[in-house]
């Protein structure tokens, strides 16, 4: 589904990401953890388009796609949904939505697909977005991201800064996604056992370098806490 | 009784003036902080589109419609090529903007001197817009009537465009966050263009109106240009609505000083005022409510 191959990404005259090699294949869940600073979300940025890479390759269905604008990667079936809550704050909850699907044959269907994953939006949907919680705007970040109808979605850190309480909602509905098929996701979790119990395939990132890799699930755990603990 | 109608006409007409000549700033300024100090050529454009659509067709009663979609498809593409061609490499560069786009208007202005001549010249107002209108025995300019309305329109328009349609929608969602926006599917930079073309496009529109108000002249724009801006600011940067109260607010308000004053004193009134509500209230009337910025 998604290769990227050798890639090294930096801001300015400084690297982040160093020969880094991460695969995800179709239908499969892959999970990116790491430290602070480790380069997680440099290297989903780069996935995503928005940072250009100086080496490497970024192949999306073994079509190389690394000099591709992020949009056109959209069309191509990559949703990203940004670290941070991010949201269109202006705009309401439905205008959210509503701007990923216009143009879409099937835009009304699949914003309705889309809040029935997080039935909490529905009472929201006249209501700023800026005005949201920041667990409703994650809520809704996920599901403006599922409307572009994406065969890859790439998550960073999904539940990050979010009340306990929500976080448990927004793992499931991950987890309900990850186990529906014809959907590949790419995920940044800090969350080592639920990032695990998601994956099948784990990378762990340290200094812009993968350290560590393998299987997902729950027998992970100890490998993973004792890569990142170096 | 009879003064203050008057001038609180002469300050509404004022104003349906400026919001025409600001609400495209709005756009391009407002909503995407460019600086674009040739929108007032833009403006001087559009009006020598209805001086030469006008010498085309003959007619004036028929040109009026005719040089409106003219000037601003005219106004518009000259936007979409300043964009294209300068503005888009120094985004978030506004020093820099505002000086290559202050040398555009420059360029512009010669280049009009060129074609059609030092002097100002006249656009002639068709002959159902000559005369006035009398009501409740005050008499109103149909000329003005006509601006009035021809303002109120290109608000509504563009307001209702921005609210509903997809068009909109993608402006305004690239103007929030635009990394979000091409991550979400929209394609930023044709957004920016289209942005761009209706923003000058209604400069165009606005040069049309003036047409109607007096002789025209090269440097036409640079007489409403800083005006212009300051329409934007007190409404509230990236606010088209705060534009209209703003417009009319400083139409009405530079009005009634003229009358008790001078037209110098009553500029000089404006501008202080000006500075002393931007002083209480920096991000002006309407102020960007959120819990966070993202």
């Amino acid at each position: 589904m998604l290769t990227m191959t050798d890639v090294e990404v930096g801001y300015g005259r400084t690297s982040v990401i160093h020969g880094v090699t991460v695969e995800v294949p179709p239908d499969g869940v892959v999970a990116v953890m790491g430290h602070n600073g480790a380069g997680k979300t440099t290297l989903l940025r780069a996935a995503v388009g928005l940072l250009p890479t100086r080496s490497g390759t970024i192949t999306l269905d073994g079509e190389d796609v690394t000099g591709t604008a992020p949009h056109k990667r959209v069309r191509r079936g990559l949703a990203y949904v940004p670290q941070g809550q991010q949201s269109f704050g202006q705009m309401t909850t439905l205008e959210n939505l509503q701007v990923v699907a216009d143009g879409r044959a099937r835009g009304a269907a699949l914003v309705d697909e889309a809040l029935d994953l997080f039935p909490a939006l529905h009472g929201l949907l006249g209501r700023r977005a800026g005005l949201l919680s920041g667990g409703q705007r994650q809520q809704l970040a996920i599901a403006r991201a599922l409307v572009t109808e994406p065969r890859l979605l790439i998550l960073d850190e999904p539940t990050e800064g979010i009340q306990p309480s929500v976080v448990a909602e927004i793992e499931q509905a991950i987890l309900g996604l990850t186990r529906r098929g014809g959907l590949s996701v790419l995920l940044v979790e800090q969350h080592v056992g639920f990032a695990l119990d998601a994956a099948g395939h784990y990378y762990v990132l340290a200094s812009g370098r993968v350290t560590a890799e393998g299987t997902g699930g729950a027998g992970s755990v100890t490998d993973v806490r004792s890569a990142m603990a170096i | 009784m009879e003064i203050i109608v008057t001038q609180l006409f002469n300050g509404l007409s004022g104003g349906s003036i400026l919001l025409l000549a600001a609400l495209g700033l709005a756009l391009t300024f407002g909503q995407m902080g460019v600086i674009n100090m040739a929108h007032g050529e833009f403006i001087m454009a559009g009006a020598y589109t209805a001086y030469v659509t006008q010498n085309v067709l003959g007619s004036a009663g028929l040109s009026l419609f005719v040089s409106l979609p003219i000037a601003f498809v005219v106004g518009g593409l000259l936007g979409v090529v300043l964009e294209a061609t300068l503005l888009r490499r120094m985004y978030h560069r506004p020093l820099d903007t505002l000086l290559v786009t202050w040398g555009v208007s420059l360029v512009l202005q010669q280049l009009a001197r060129d074609v059609f001549g030092t002097a100002g010249v006249d656009v002639p107002a068709p002959s159902w817009l000559s005369g006035p209108v009398e009501l409740l025995g005050f008499s109103f300019p149909r000329t003005r009537l006509f601006i009035l309305a021809l303002a109120v329109a290109a608000f509504v328009a563009l307001a209702l465009a921005l609210r509903f349609t997809p068009l909109g929608r993608r402006i305004r969602a690239t103007v929030q966050n635009r990394p979000l926006a091409e991550t979400a599917g929209i394609s930023t930079r044709a957004t920016d263009r289209l942005t761009f073309f209706i923003g000058s496009g209604l400069a165009g529109v606005a040069g049309v109106a003036l047409t109607l108000m007096g002789s025209i002249s090269p440097n036409l724009g640079t007489s409403y240009i800083v005006d212009a801006f300051l329409v934007v600011v007190v409404g509230g940067v990236g606010q088209v609505r705060g534009a209209v109260i703003a417009a009319f607010v400083l139409g009405i308000v530079q009005s009634f000083l003229e009358y008790s004053t001078t037209a110098s004193i009553a500029k000089v009134l404006v501008f202080a005022l000006i500075v002393a509500f931007l002083q209480t209230r920096p991000q002006g009337i309407f102020a960007v409510r959120t819990r966070s910025l993202a």
